[in-house]
């Protein structure tokens, strides 16, 4: 069942569109704040909420690159893997990170903690390598000054 | 040299708060036009300014206007886009412009908005600009507490609404017709045009997208005039344009110059060159989906039209600089495989072909190559190209390709010949 508080926030974003079904997205975002994560249970939900079949709203759902179908840890590592962040060390941050938290892309550290995911162009290039932790924009990362970057986010509750 | 862009944005990256950004001359131009300009008159102050589109295509933005459907009979609501998804590789000159000086874009959008006479405009943002999103909260609260948005704004009975969209992130999004879609709540594929969205665009009215520098501009355009503004530039094309330069360069950043300065002049005197014990060898000048250009290429002028008769195109004004410490194999398969990801899938060419493309470079780039993989690129670059696909995606993604396989052909058959990348 949706809470009343997710209900509420949708609707607060329904009168910028025409139609209903076109805070659906926003909506996927709300309910993605609230839980973590989008499961197929919060689909069907979500879809009867806005009057749509599931299949159409997570035809959606899937499209976009931060709606998250799976679940994930604490905080998301979301790491450029765009041009600029290759041509001035990726490769090194990937490697680092898959290091420290014994993980591989895609997958969620051991203690739940932290899951990394690849990101497209996160639009600082002139400060590449660039990774973000949840909303946070961490720039020219280097692979020796990662590992206290995450001990700020153990511990820390999103 | 002015910088009308840029003035108000603050080293401290703070941005002007409404009082001030209004202490520095802003929203002067929004009064003015609706106390003495009718909304023809705006456009056509537009079209005279010669202002082409920041967002990459270079569409001229007062031709652009002047095809929605004006009058007693036009059919509303009217909508107005600001795309402000900037999710091109190398590209960050839009987050420059929103986090410094929010209310310049605002102004911008309501002017477009009186222009065509729309009645809601819409901010189309990428997710990962989270300062951003919140600072045009911010701004957009202070325009409406002001009146310069809402109803009948400073008393011309003009009204409009904005609102921020926040998109779940996609890299077709900022294609015009995508965004529509993703606009809509649905998935962002592209739409066939005609018709075109000054005509038909979100649920089915007239829309108009522009790119966020190009709202930028237009405050100054309706302050200072056409003319001041075509006097901005170093060729026909109006204005300056934020140019940025990322990749191994001393200073790596984005300056706002005059449109037409030369490649040159912004590698060398702006991003101070190529760091030391490093060559140049390339760059691509406009983001991801622009052509590389060489060093012979350094004195042409960063203009649409000059960027295009040295064979590749100005797109977003934001170079990927190549070192010879850079495997062009290892950049070009990095950049395929991002078109390849986000391709939407509507159309086969680009579903199909792109991946392949990225797992052939794959496998060169691993010294799995072999000599007729180089035919197969070739192949690649003409049948995804202009006129076999939905939308510019593919043909853009084959620009660099087809670029570097014409420029850097030597390096991939070495790739191929010793079944290795000599760069690693």
């Amino acid at each position: 069942m949706l809470t009343e508080e997710i209900k509420h926030e949708i609707e607060s974003e329904m009168h910028h569109y025409p139609r209903k079904q076109a805070v659906c997205i926003e909506a996927l975002k709300v309910i993605q704040r609230h839980r973590g994560w989008v499961s197929d249970e919060s689909i069907c939900e979500l879809a009867e909420f806005l009057e749509m079949t599931p299949d159409e709203l997570d035809s959606v759902a899937t499209f976009y690159n931060k709606i998250l179908r799976q679940p994930v840890g604490t905080h998301v590592i979301w790491i450029c893997d765009s041009v600029s962040c290759w041509i001035m060390g990726y490769d090194r941050v990937r490697e680092r990170l898959t290091q420290l938290l014994g993980t591989k892309l895609g997958e969620t550290s051991s203690d739940g903690c932290f899951t990394m995911l690849p990101n497209v162009c996160l639009g600082a290039c002139d400060h590449a390598p660039v990774l973000m932790i949840g909303n946070d924009l961490h720039r020219d990362v280097e692979a020796d000054k990662i590992e206290a970057i995450l001990d700020r986010y153990r511990g820390q509750q999103t | 040299m002015e910088r009308p862009l840029t003035k108000n944005i603050r080293s401290d990256g703070e941005p002007p708060s409404l009082k001030e950004y209004e202490h520095a001359g802003g929203y002067e131009a929004l009064r003015r036009a609706l106390r003495e300009l009718t909304p023809q008159a705006v456009t056509a102050l537009v079209k005279d300014s010669n202002l082409n589109g920041r967002g990459g295509a270079g569409f001229p933005t007062g031709l652009k206007w002047s095809f929605v459907p004006m009058g007693d009979d036009a059919p509303h609501p009217k909508y107005l886009i600001a795309n402000a998804d900037e999710m091109e590789p190398g590209t960050f000159k839009d987050r420059l412009l929103l986090e410094g000086d929010p209310h310049q874009l605002i102004e911008g959008m309501i002017l477009g908005a009186y222009a065509i006479q729309a009645d809601v405009a819409y901010i189309f943002l990428r997710w990962a600009y989270r300062v951003a999103a919140e600072r045009l909260e911010r701004a957009i609260a202070e325009a409406y507490a002001n009146n310069y948005l809402g109803h009948n704004i400073c008393g011309s009975g003009y009204s409009l609404e904005m609102y921020l969209h926040v998109s779940a992130g996609r890299y077709m999004c900022g294609e015009e017709t995508a965004l529509l879609n993703a606009l809509e709540g649905k998935r962002a594929t592209p739409r066939s045009k005609p018709p075109f969205p000054a005509v038909s665009g979100l649920w089915g009215k007239p829309t108009i997208v522009n790119n966020v520098e190009t709202f930028c501009n237009v405050p100054h355009i309706v302050n200072r005039g056409a003319e001041w503004f075509k006097s901005l530039s170093h060729t026909g094309e109006g204005g300056t344009k934020i140019y940025g330069v990322s990749g191994k360069v001393k200073y790596p950043g984005a300056w706002e110059l005059p449109l037409g300065t030369t490649v040159r002049e912004i590698l060398e005197e702006h991003a101070g060159g190529v760091r030391d014990g490093l060559k140049f060898r390339g760059v691509i000048p406009g983001g991801a989906s622009t052509e590389f250009l060489l060093e012979e290429h350094l004195d042409v002028k960063m203009d649409f039209a000059s960027v295009q008769k040295a064979g590749s195109r100005l797109g977003t004004g934001t170079m990927i600089v190549m070192d010879d410490q850079t495997c062009p194999v290892g950049l070009v398969h990095n950049l395929e495989r991002f078109f390849a990801q986000e391709s939407c899938g509507w159309c086969t060419p680009c579903r199909e072909g792109l991946p392949w493309t990225a797992k052939i470079l794959q496998a060169i780039e691993e010294g799995a190559g072999q000599p007729i993989d180089m035919q197969r690129l070739m192949l690649h670059t003409r049948f995804l190209g202009p006129g076999h696909t939905f939308c510019a995606l593919a043909p853009g993604a084959m620009e660099p390709l087809q670029s570097a396989l014409q420029y850097f052909r030597e390096d991939f058959e070495r790739h191929i010949r010793e079944k290795r990348c000599p760069w690693k």
